[in-house]
């Protein structure tokens, strides 16, 4: 399709138009947040504890006296950190691999589509505990590193399926005999076919990186210092928070991941929609 | 020295789950090419024939025997010498809106060139060099250039692939199946163009399974049956006196406007091949007979510049 | 044919347009033609004439194609205007198609014995009771039974072509639209594919046919009467012999002095292709569609001309608005 037609369909597609302004909102949010709390450290004791909304502390207070909205505002940002580091890692990591197994093919697809299948059956979860366990500072930085190199697999395959059939187009073959190198092959005329593709991949992995990161929060992997909404589920659950009736405290964190993550799959469904004509309705 | 010289040529391919049958695609073919020709490979699906415009263009590898291009062996050449022989060998394949990549403008396909063999050029004389061969292959360069594959027809994005080939020193054109995507009205000028080739000393080995159009066109014609190249020869003499019972059937099998097909009786197409005679024609052949159950055919001259691979050409 | 045989199907004036972002791609644009009982008729064009909307559109109206006017009568009813329950009686049964890329229509993981089976099903009929049928039918085409149990992939491209042959015939349909079957196969399958429907019609097994292609040497073969389209409307409609030795409209007669045969070589006789290409069909305006390219064009070519009689043949072009072959 030409650039027109993709951007008047991606312009008309409800679900697209819906995800680009929540991400709008989230992102304004996680940068402009900040200075719009009146307590500038997420950590700091600045109220009494256990304070539901009010107007000096717009989604109240937990345990410890911390004020939530602020927590909030520095944990989107450290969630959507992990989302674009992580999930572009994850996915520039998991492309290279399938185009080179894609188009090279012979030993060195036989390689590295092993090393993907045993990264693959490993539970991904488990490895992630095992090297978070062993890290002696963790960091957001590290934590979006670690999911990167974890998360690839799939994509890694699904890339090189994709390649495998697109080698087999006379364009390909075009070049070649115009003794073009493999990776300009890759690069300039495999690549920009897929690119729906790619980018449906990228949201995935974006999705999945804040999720994973949410889950080693949760069971207390993530950054050692920092907040995170992983980070506030956590302490929410282990303070008993809603035995408690703090439901500012309780459902805030997770009802924001549910909605990052759930915009990212409703933003994926409109973009296939765009893509493939026969989904449209028209 | 001939230009292209083809001997013992095979490719195989594994089949089966393991891999442990052969498919023998190409079959110890042999032959040469001269300059300034157009030869015809003419052959039905499973004949071969693409997988040696393939072997040639070193898309892919032989399993075994030799090319030699003006008297070099090309089988395993690599890197710098590759691409010394893509200045002289080039190809233009079956399917005109599978050979652009649909996101890019078709000017790509020519800038590619001089990318990788004239890296040099500054654009204006690039430019320039683009729209002579554009109208030396009979369109307006202000029409094409600049436009999207989808824009333009099958018969216009062919040309320009022959085009593409004008701006370096091509002196063998592999056409594999260039005319069977195109509409019938424009079939006959792209052939006139290859004619047009030929006189400027580019010789074209002609890929296809329509005799009319080889008949038109070629010097020379190799029919291919599985693999082998079964009769070979100047066009007139294979056309005219067919002697591989393949030809002849092919030759009878060509629907022609001005000679009705006698329809009362049955016509065997393929069958699936049962017997493991040496002559893979044996099943289907009617003047077969016990010694091509057990003997090998070989290529037999029958007249000068026509061979044919039978063991009863000699009757 | 002795005597006049009855129509069993009547189109008049049909049109089928597209429907896109832009506008409408009028793709068959007034198309009026009729199928006598028993006859052959082909339907030839080139790229973008319409032959295959016309032949899709016949049986499967689906969006994006649009029905814009016209009727086609098959048996008293205007099929264009039916309901989907009285459509599907009448596909099928009356009215069938072999469509384009048939070959890969066949669900790779069923047995063709389930694939038929399924089929008749939907018309409430049985693989078993049809069994003797069927295998009749598969010898008509040169297939053993054993292909029954096989799976599509294991055969080979003109196997699967006169399978789907086989499969769209059983319910002896009135008409059958056979929709560029032969392109994709090689000389010898062609042939003996032309060959099977030659018989099914001695037989009886098919009533009429519409045979789509480009190829005018294969309906040469075959076809009693053939229909020549071009960019959505009729060039030409005349009984077969005679397109040949007279073509009338000029876009046949550029088309047949185009095409090589064996015989005709290069270093004698240059030929010479259609300059140009067919107009887009995007929102198009009025006139002859072929005016661009037609050497004989002239000021009145700017307006639709009407479909002319000549000698019991039927041209639309203005060079023939006397009624005489001139």
């Amino acid at each position: 399709m030409t650039r027109k037609e993709f951007v008047h369909f991606f312009l008309k597609n409800k679900k697209v138009i819906f995800a680009i302004c929540v991400y709008a909102g989230l992102i304004i949010l996680a940068l402009v947040g900040p200075y719009l709390s009146p307590y500038k450290d997420p950590l700091a004791f600045v109220g009494p504890g256990y304070q539901p909304p009010s107007k000096e502390h717009w989604l109240g207070t937990n345990t410890f006296g911390q004020d939530i909205f602020t927590q909030l505002v520095y944990g989107l940002r450290s969630s959507l950190f992990v989302g674009l580091l992580g999930g572009t890692l994850a996915t520039v990591i998991g492309l290279l691999i399938g185009f080179v197994a894609g188009y090279k093919g012979g030993w060195f697809d036989e390689i590295l589509m092993m090393f993907t299948n045993i990264l693959m059956v490993i539970p991904t979860l488990a490895l992630l505990i095992i090297i978070a366990a062993y890290l002696p500072y963790r960091g957001v930085f590290i934590e979006s590193i670690i999911i990167g190199f974890t998360a690839w697999p799939w994509t890694a395959r699904a890339v090189r399926a994709q390649t495998l059939s697109l080698k087999t187009r006379e364009f390909v073959d075009l070049a070649r005999i115009t003794a073009r190198k493999p990776m300009k092959i890759i690069f300039g005329e495999i690549m920009p076919n897929m690119m729906s593709y790619v980018f449906m991949v990228f949201i995935l992995q974006f999705g999945g990186a804040i999720l994973a990161a949410t889950g080693l929060d949760f069971i207390g992997l993530g950054p050692t210092r920092g907040i995170s909404l992983g980070i506030m589920m956590q302490q929410a659950t282990l303070w008993n928070a809603i035995q408690l009736g703090m439901w500012w405290w309780a459902i805030t964190p997770g009802a924001v991941i549910t909605l990052m993550v759930a915009t990212l799959y409703v933003m994926n469904a409109g973009l296939d929609e765009v893509f493939n004509p026969k989904l449209r309705e028209m | 020295m001939s230009l292209l010289k083809v001997q013992n040529l095979t490719k195989e391919f594994p089949l089966g789950f393991f891999g442990k049958e052969r498919l023998k695609a190409v079959d110890d073919v042999s032959f040469e090419i001269e300059r300034s020709r157009i030869v015809s490979l003419i052959g039905e699906s499973g004949s071969g024939k693409t997988t040696v415009g393939k072997l040639i263009l070193k898309l892919i590898r032989p399993s075994s025997g030799q090319i030699l291009f003006n008297g070099r062996d090309i089988t395993q050449i690599k890197g710098r010498e590759l691409r010394e022989y893509y200045r002289k060998v080039q190809g233009v394949f079956q399917d005109p809106f599978s050979s652009f990549n649909p996101i890019y403008k078709i000017d790509r396909v020519l800038n590619m060139v001089f990318e990788e063999f004239f890296p040099d050029t500054p654009a204006s004389e690039r430019r320039a060099r683009m729209e002579e061969v554009i109208a030396s292959v009979g369109m307006n360069p202000r029409e094409i250039l600049g436009k999207y594959p989808h824009q333009l027809s099958g018969g216009q994005l062919q040309r320009i692939l022959i085009a593409r080939t004008l701006l370096l020193n091509v002196e063998l054109l592999i056409a594999d199946e260039i005319i069977s995507m195109l509409d019938a009205s424009t079939r006959v000028d792209i052939l006139n163009l290859l004619g047009d080739l030929r006189e400027r000393g580019m010789s074209v080995i002609f890929i296809t399974h329509d005799l009319s159009l080889g008949y038109y066109i070629s010097d020379e014609t190799f029919i291919m049956y599985r693999g082998n190249i079964v009769e070979m020869g100047d066009t007139e003499k294979v056309f005219h006196n067919p002697i591989h019972p393949y030809t002849k059937m092919l030759l009878e099998s060509v629907p022609e406007i001005d000679r009705k097909w006698d329809l009362s009786k049955r016509f065997v197409p393929e069958l699936v091949s049962s017997s493991n005679a040496p002559c893979k024609y044996y099943d289907r052949c009617p003047i077969r007979d016990e010694k091509c159950l057990v003997q090998k055919p070989e290529m037999v001259e029958v007249e000068k510049n026509h061979k044919v691979l039978c063991l009863k050409a000699g009757d | 044919m002795i005597g006049v045989a009855e129509v069993v199907l009547d189109v008049r004036d049909l049109r089928i347009y597209y429907r896109t972002l832009y506008g409408y791609v009028k793709a068959v644009d007034g198309v009026s033609f009729d199928i006598k009982r028993g006859e052959i008729l082909g339907i030839a064009g080139e790229s973008g004439c319409g032959k295959s909307t016309l032949g899709n559109g016949l049986i499967l109206l689906k969006p994006p194609m649009k029905y814009m006017g016209g009727e086609a009568i098959l048996d008293g009813k205007n099929i264009m205007t039916l309901s989907s329950r009285e459509l599907r009686k009448v596909r099928y049964e009356k009215i069938s198609i072999i469509p384009q890329y048939a070959m890969d229509a066949m669900n790779p993981t069923k047995k063709i014995k389930q694939i038929i089976d399924d089929l008749l099903h939907e018309h409430g009929e049985s693989f078993e009771r049809k069994k003797d049928l069927i295998e009749e039918r598969l010898e008509i085409v040169n297939l053993g039974k054993k292909v029954l149990n096989m799976y599509p992939i294991e055969l080979s491209g003109g196997m699967k072509q006169r399978m789907v042959m086989v499969i769209s015939t059983l319910m002896n349909p009135d008409v059958l639209i056979a929709d560029e079957i032969t392109s994709a196969l090689d000389v010898s399958s062609q042939r003996s594919v032309i060959q099977m429907l030659y018989e099914m019609r001695e037989k009886k097994i098919m009533g009429s046919l519409a045979f789509i292609t480009h190829d005018l040497s294969v309906l040469y073969q075959i076809a009693d009467k053939v229909m020549v389209l071009y960019a959505g409307r009729v060039a030409e409609i005349s009984p077969m012999a005679d397109i040949v030795q007279e073509p009338l409209h000029p876009y046949t007669k550029m088309l047949l002095s185009s095409l090589p045969k064996i015989g005709v070589r290069y270093s004698q006789t240059k030929l010479k292709g259609i300059p140009g290409y067919p107009p887009s069909l995007l929102n198009i305006g009025p006139g002859c569609r072929f005016r661009d390219r037609c050497p004989y064009a002239f000021e009145k070519c700017e307006q639709d001309p009407p479909v002319f009689d000549v000698d019991g043949r039927k041209v639309s072009c203005w060079l023939f608005e006397r009624g005489d072959a001139n």
